[in-house]
């Protein structure tokens, strides 16, 4: 029993950041914008997040300011691909490129240094519960807070107005722009918001799961984040269940591997990058369902000749 | 007020003058960021963009540099120009390598001339080999290339570290990490007396000729064009998409794996979990920088290894951290996409119209 809460446990733990990574990915495809750059965003967020938090001494700040640096690289892409008209597979494919060497310069002095981890909130009844106790009542607050960001992202896109909007520039951006809806702004929007979540996504890694700053540690977390919202058919419910189950296998294999099985260690490691292989086929597979889920102008560009 | 016009024809002249823009504007940017850092901007920018232009070792290191990045290159405009977003290259890179030094250390007590090329089929299988998953998956079941391709990466690094830290693991290394180091027919031929630039450049040469005949002067190559920019108009043509698919896999895929072993076998001489070095990655840039066309990726791979000889001399002359190059890189890249809009737009002058305003006097 314990070890299943354990388990549970640390599931939660990774599943975290690739929450808020999936979820800002998944509100800026919905407008119709593929930003490959998840993993650029995400490490660019983690390092602003630790430098902060190492020097004010506040988790808030450092949180808040990677959100912070997240969103402007969030604009940086939105402005390449809707105002200077870029490919956006390949602008992706910079701002990753260059988020990795951004963070790897900023965070130079800063290896190997370590902060103070994010305290969990302790409630008086609930945290001491058996059971529920540590599975619900026993996190950190940025764990509530991706929590409460799905339902919020899910309320947006289906319950308002704006969502509607955003929803209807990305299905089909020609006719969205005939009605009169702002097509840029609404993506360029979309696109901070996702640097926005991608930055608190790796704030998390940094500053909340392992208090540390070390070169390249998103480790690819950006790139499964991508796969999740494939998984979710772009459904914020479906991006939770995705996160949870790639925080699942990331947990198992550190669990066989503390278990003492007589198996190279990188061969366990491989188990999230090749279970995101044996996911993205399973939901494309066959009669391509998941590719007719997607928002109609995905990836395209978007130019209005009136 | 200024607004966009669309060309009726992309400008040739600016689609060719838009990466000598791109260099001197990273050029600019970058001075701007060492200003922010602190740090001298002339003599930085100086450093990364003049020393490697100054010895007969630097220029031969940028051969070293090259080489990979034209061969990877050189694979994935084919790709790129049809729509096929093959991003692992990096993996197949790895599992070149691997494949191809793991023939090298079999016949580790054997020499003989025909050990290169065995070698090198091994390294083009295995490249190939890795390229096809994701042509498999996206042709049989619609699956994305690019994730599928860049997982791929992640399982590759760590096959190649699980393989040099068990069965290709130097016996007499003292368990470090490493395989033996290759035999001596099993290693690249020299270019030069000095430096470590090896053979595996001419071929990639030879693959971007081939590239350019391909691409201009083939039917696969206006096959590869018109899928890339009309796929509706290729599937009316009758070109059979999944063979396109395919086919832009199979050779980034081998060229990768190539290039792979080259550096294996050439500059590294062993192999080493260090070995993916990003080139996979960089050949990202290689390629659009050069205008998806084989002969401009053979110059885009020269700009972009004086970023790397000449990031290591700044690293060394006066402290810089390595990650410096990875930031030319990306703004490198960011400024090329971001002016490619000259190319099919043009800007123009436009008053606005008054005629349908009435004025009150």
């Amino acid at each position: 029993m314990e070890l299943a809460v354990d388990i549970l446990v640390g599931m939660m733990l990774a599943a975290t950041p690739l929450l808020f990574a999936a979820l800002g990915e998944l509100v800026a495809e919905r407008a119709g914008v593929l930003n490959l750059g998840v993993e650029g965003m995400m490490v660019v967020g983690a390092v602003t997040g630790f430098i902060v938090t190492a020097e004010s001494g506040s988790h808030f700040a450092g949180i808040a300011l990677a959100a912070f640096a997240g969103t402007l690289m969030g604009l940086l892409f939105g402005l390449m691909t809707q105002i200077l008209l870029a490919n956006q597979v390949a602008t992706g494919l910079a701002l990753t490129i260059f988020g990795l060497g951004l963070s790897a310069l900023m965070g130079q002095g800063y290896s190997g240094l370590s902060v103070p981890p994010l305290e969990a909130i302790r409630l008086p009844v609930l945290s001491e519960l058996p059971v529920l106790g540590p599975l619900l009542f026993h996190h950190e607050p940025m764990f509530y807070l991706s929590i409460l960001l799905t339902a919020l992202v899910a309320w947006f896109l289906y319950a308002t107005r704006a969502g509607m909007i955003l929803r209807a520039v990305g299905e089909n951006h020609h006719a969205a722009h005939a009605i009169g809806f702002p097509v840029v702004r609404v993506r360029l929007a979309a696109v901070a918001f996702g640097g926005a979540m991608a930055g608190l996504g790796g704030a998390y890694l940094s500053v909340a799961r392992t208090p540390l700053w070390s070169e390249d540690m998103t480790a690819g977390r950006g790139w499964i984040a991508l796969a999740i919202v494939v998984f979710a058919s772009w459904r914020p419910g479906r991006a939770l269940l995705g996160a949870y189950l790639f925080g699942g296998v990331t947990i198992v294999q550190l669990h066989v591997q503390g278990a003492g099985v007589d198996i190279a260690s990188q061969y366990l490691s491989m188990l999230p990058y090749l279970a995101t292989i044996v996911v993205l086929v399973l939901i494309s597979g066959g009669r391509g369902a998941a590719v007719l889920r997607a928002p109609g102008s995905l990836g395209r560009t978007f130019y209005a000749s009136s | 007020m200024i607004r966009l016009e669309r060309r009726p024809q992309p400008s040739r002249a600016v689609v060719w003058m838009t990466p000598v823009l791109a260099v001197l504007l990273t050029v600019a940017a970058g001075m701007a960021l060492f200003a922010i850092m602190g740090v001298d901007p002339v003599r930085a920018v100086g450093i990364i963009f003049l020393s490697p232009f100054s010895d007969a070792y630097s220029l031969s290191e940028l051969i070293v540099k090259a080489t990979p990045l034209i061969l990877i290159g050189v694979g994935l405009s084919l790709g790129f120009r049809a729509g096929v977003w093959n991003i692992g290259a990096e993996g197949q890179f790895v599992i070149g390598a691997l494949t191809g030094g793991a023939v090298a250390l079999a016949f580790y007590d054997i020499s003989g001339v025909w050990l290169l090329p065995l070698m090198s089929l091994a390294a083009v299988a295995g490249g190939m080999a890795w390229a096809a998953v994701p042509a498999f998956l996206r042709t049989r079941f619609g699956t994305n290339e690019i994730l599928v391709s860049l997982m791929l990466t992640y399982v590759a690094i760590l096959l190649l570290s699980a393989m040099v830290t068990g069965p290709l693991r130097d016996p007499d290394g003292f368990n470090f990490p490493e395989s033996r180091i290759f035999h001596d027919s099993a290693l690249m031929p020299q270019l030069f007396e000095q430096g470590r630039a090896n053979a595996g450049f001419l071929v990639a040469l030879a693959a971007a000729a081939t590239g350019w005949i391909l691409l201009g002067r083939h039917v696969v190559g206006f096959q590869i064009r018109l899928m890339g920019q009309s796929p509706r108009a290729a599937r009316f043509a009758g070109f059979r998409e999944k063979r396109i698919i395919w086919f832009c896999l199979m050779v980034s895929g081998g060229l990768a794996g190539l290039a792979g072993m080259f550096e294996a076998a050439g500059p590294v001489e062993q192999l080493v979990p260090a070995l993916p070095a990003g080139y996979g990655f960089t050949a990202i840039i290689v390629a659009f920088l050069g205008r998806l066309n084989p002969i401009g990726i053979v110059l885009a791979g020269f700009v972009i290894a004086v970023t790397y000889i000449g990031g290591e001399a700044a690293q060394i002359q006066m402290q810089l951290p390595a990650a410096v190059t990875r930031v030319f890189q990306g703004m490198l890249l960011f400024f090329l996409l971001g002016m490619d809009l000259l190319a099919g737009f043009r800007f123009r002058l436009r008053l606005p119209r008054r005629a349908n305003v009435v004025e009150t006097p």
